[in-house]
């Protein structure tokens, strides 16, 4: 199908936003019937670039071009005419009416209810996505909810459909089923844009991927004859160069983590499985992987917000794996999750609020449970001046505060403890170059003083920048421990794609 | 074009202005309703909002009312308030306060007719137990099973007033009240009445209660990292837990209290103003004060005052019923009315209001 005629070519698509660039000089074809793959890594400018496809964004320079004739959407209902449809992510269906009635709303002419049941009956039984017109969509699963969006881009017969890393909320069983759907709607000359990060599956389905990095195309290539390992490779780059660094001395181990397993709250979330490895004073772990491998778990299980058996987790060789968060922070076990606002910090609440949210016990901002403001207000001051967090004052609300300020308060209200053993997720997501090298130094600084700190984030840089060993997370589990010193792009790809991947690769291949 | 704009924080004096907006915009309106029935509107709304207390004939009667209506609201409105700003909707302190009521009035009746200072403290902690059993059935139920404490709490209403109707005529029934359906008179028990401290002024134990509450709440929300823990899980659920906040304590720690204050309402009423336990002499107190609660943006000091706006358009509504001849049901509206305007001025305290063309996609 790889020599049919060319559907949509994209050329020198570049859009940006202020302070980055989401897409660079983006260029590729997708032919017609061809299961096309973007791939890239949390921030590498997929969503923007269907975005513009979709037009719901405006590029600010380069041209689209769909079946010979330009093409340049002003709005997604423009695109629609077009024949191009999209599946977002995020489904927007209503909970209390029927899938039909959920499928009328999102269309511009729907047909009368009896023709559109007997539309979508057609449609489902056609490309094998078992769905009832009558249901209620409020009792659904993910899949099936899923399966109305499809079903509703379906029924204006596309003639490209993007899909938003679709596979994110489905059980594998569902997964099957939907490709299934993938490979015979491209048989029959729909071509998809499909979005992902995971390899195998863009291995599994698609003809070709265009793989983006930092908003630029790396390449176009196709998955079959490409191996997990290179995919990664060109998904992460190879620009790193590992830091050079002193032999250092660590002391003895602070952290340990001893087959570690516990299941996810999140129903879609990754189960952690038998992970297990040592911090100790001095030193920094970094933990790499595709995102939603186990990270955010991993966090949870460390912080106390999940608790498993006691000896699971342990700190200077007392078991803690039991305890709670609060017990673990006044021991010196701090922490801070990816999410800032909702998770890390409440939105609604004041910096001098959220200062309390973690430091209440440990810098004395209580007094057998009175809370002392003055104090509070104090401490928050002093995270604000020691990271430089732009605001007003501390009680600003910190929904107020942008994605990075917000990021430097987390950080410093933890680091400001002075934590024995600081874990953080995704250090400096959005934050620009000068606060990022701030942060950075301010967890090498805590090892120096001779904390266990472990980073889990997305960007290798970061990771060879701060870490002494590091480790990838795969499905939960955790690859082996190498010194950071001397580690290859090739090695680290190979972690992060996870042993049993390669095998795949190589028998497919 | 009318656009919203986020605020970037919550404006204060939005906070402090959309009450009085609320009630002026219900005093417009309502007079609008009050002249479609064929009312003088002005009349109308200077019977419910000043005669009770002002009117040379009525005040000394209404006067002393205005405590009486006002206590017992505050009382459960503090209660609900604090489990709603943790996001734990109690729906059900009307079967909480019958439950109390109930519980506190057996426990004097079963004194009958000893006569010890004790019994009517032992009665509000009674009643404070009953309260509290009541509303920890939806906590339990939430806790261990998952279920909506909205419905839970609403429908066990419908068993506390099957429960009543049950013991007034019968467990509790007066044995000298010539087969009537209803208690002995509290009031005319020494030991369990709960009578006016200062003569003629409404103010009996349920109103000092109400006042201690909301000295209490204050004190709890603004001072304690217990109800900072309760703000947070109402605001930010996940973050409350990286906090180290248990939903399940705070479910407990909310149903408890709000259960515990409605039957505290319920016994002071009972042994109070109304007397006696009866079929229907709970008087809506348990939804009223729903609308108090949100009325005084589940702040205490807010909810004191909100209470005593609620019980002078209760007392009003009552006169003017009287005067006017207004049907009940209008002040039932013009008191929902009350709610729907505080709600829908809400959106400025979180909004601001753009006119003209939106910014172009």
């Amino acid at each position: 199908m790889s020599d049919s005629e060319v559907l949509l070519e994209i050329k020198g698509l570049t859009k940006a936003y202020p302070g980055v660039t989401a897409n660079s000089d983006v260029s590729f074809d997708i032919r017609v019937g061809e299961v096309h793959a973007l791939l890239g890594e949390n921030g590498a400018g997929k969503s923007t670039l269907v975005k513009m496809i979709y037009g719901l964004v405006k590029p600010d320079s380069g041209t689209m071009t769909l079946n010979g004739a330009p093409y340049a959407p002003a709005e997604p209902r423009a695109a629609r005419a077009s024949g191009v449809a999209m599946v977002f992510q995020h489904f927007s269906l209503f909970d209390a009416l029927t899938v039909a009635e959920n499928i009328a709303l999102g269309m511009e002419n729907p047909p009368k209810p009896r023709d559109l049941a007997r539309q979508i009956r057609e449609v489902s039984e056609t490309y094998g996505l078992p769905l009832d017109p009558e249901r209620t969509v409020g009792g659904l699963s993910a899949g099936e909810r899923q399966r109305v969006e499809i079903i509703r881009c379906l029924l204006q017969d596309p003639r490209l459909l993007i899909m938003d890393e679709p596979t994110s909320v489905l059980t594998p069983q569902e997964v099957e089923i939907l490709f299934e759907t993938l490979r015979k709607l491209s048989a029959e000359g729909t071509a998809i844009l499909y979005i992902s990060h995971k390899l195998e599956e863009i291995r599994a389905l698609c003809d070709h991927a265009t793989i983006l990095r930092l908003g630029k195309k790396v390449a176009t290539c196709t998955p079959s004859e490409t191996t997990a390992r290179e995919l990664a490779e060109m998904m992460v780059g190879a620009s790193f160069d590992a830091v050079e660094r002193a032999e250092k001395a660590f002391g003895d181990v602070r952290l340990k983590v001893a087959g570690l397993s516990a299941k996810s709250p999140n129903e879609f979330g990754t189960s952690l499985k038998d992970i297990s490895f040592e911090v100790r004073a001095g030193e920094v772990l970094g933990i790499g992987g595709v995102a939603g491998n186990g990270q955010d778990e991993l966090l949870a299980a460390l912080s106390g917000e999940i608790t498993t058996a006691a000896d699971m987790v342990s700190f200077d060789g007392t078991p803690v794996g039991a305890l709670p968060p609060e017990p673990r922070r006044t021991a010196g076990i701090l922490s801070a999750p990816e999410e800032r606002l909702g998770h890390a910090a409440a939105p609604d609440m004041s910096l001098t609020e959220n200062a309390i949210l973690t430091a209440a016990a440990r810098e004395g901002l209580m007094n057998k449970g009175f809370l002392n403001w003055p104090k509070s207000t104090a401490f928050a001051e002093k995270v604000i001046d020691a990271f430089d967090v732009r605001t007003p004052g501390p009680g600003t609300a910190a929904r107020a505060l942008s994605g990075g300020n917000l990021q430097k308060f987390v950080i410093g209200r933890e680091v400001m403890q002075n934590p024995e053993v600081f874990i953080v997720n995704q250090p400096t997501w959005g934050v620009d170059a000068a606060a990022a090298a701030a942060i950075r130094q301010a967890i090498l600084n805590l090892a120096a003083r001779g904390a266990a700190v472990v980073v889990i984030s997305q960007d290798l840089d970061e990771l060879m920048e701060v870490a002494d060993r590091f480790a990838a997370l795969n499905e939960g589990r955790m690859s082996d421990i190498r010194p950071v010193q001397g580690l290859t792009v090739d090695e680290i790809g190979l972690m992060m794609g996870g042993a049993h991947d390669m095998e795949v690769a190589h028998v497919d291949a | 074009m009318i656009h919203l704009v986020k605020r970037p924080q919550p404006s204060r004096f939005w906070t402090a202005v959309t009450p009085i907006l609320a009630v002026l915009l219900t005093m417009v309106v309502g007079g609008f309703m009050f002249a479609a029935l064929g009312k003088p509107p002005l009349e109308a709304i200077r019977t419910i909002f000043w005669d009770p207390l002002f009117h040379e004939q009525f005040a000394a009667y209404s006067r002393p009312q205005l405590l009486i209506k006002a206590g017992p609201l505050i009382l459960i409105a503090i209660g609900l308030s604090i489990g709603f700003r943790a996001g734990i909707w109690n729906i059900g302190a009307e079967g909480q306060y019958i439950m109390g009521a109930i519980a506190g009035a057996g426990v004097g009746l079963a004194f009958y007719p000893m006569e010890s200072f004790i019994i009517f403290p032992l009665m509000v902690i009674a009643g404070a137990l009953g309260g509290w059993a009541w509303g920890m059935i939806p906590a339990v139920l939430k806790t261990k099973f998952g279920t909506n404490e909205i419905l839970v709490s609403l429908m066990l209403v419908y068993v506390a007033e099957s429960v009543l109707a049950s013991v007034s005529s019968g467990l509790l029934k007066n044995p000298d009240g010539m087969g009537f359906p209803g208690s002995r008179n509290l009031q005319q028990y020494d030991s369990a009445a709960n009578l006016e401290i200062i003569p003629n002024t409404g103010m009996h134990w349920g109103v000092v209660a109400a006042f201690v509450a909301v000295i209490f709440a204050y004190v709890l929300l603004t001072r304690h990292i217990r109800g900072f823990h309760i703000q947070l899980a109402g605001q930010a659920p996940r973050a409350a837990r990286f906090a180290g906040v248990r939903p399940a304590r705070i479910i407990l720690f909310c149903l408890g209290l709000s259960g515990a204050l409605a039957g505290m309402a319920g016994l002071f009423e009972v042994a109070g103003p109304s007397g006696q336990i009866t079929i229907d002499f709970n008087s809506g107190y348990g939804f009223t004060a729903i609308i108090v609660a949100f009325l005084g943006r589940l702040h205490p000091v807010g909810i004191l005052l909100a209470g005593l706006l609620m019980a002078l358009t209760y007392i009003g509504g009552e006169l003017a019923q009287l005067m006017l001849g207004l049907p009940g049901a209008s002040i039932q509206l013009f008191q929902g009315m009350l709610l729907f305007f505080l709600l829908a001025t809400d959106v400025f305290t979180n909004y601001r209001i753009r006119f003209g063309q939106g910014e172009a996609a």
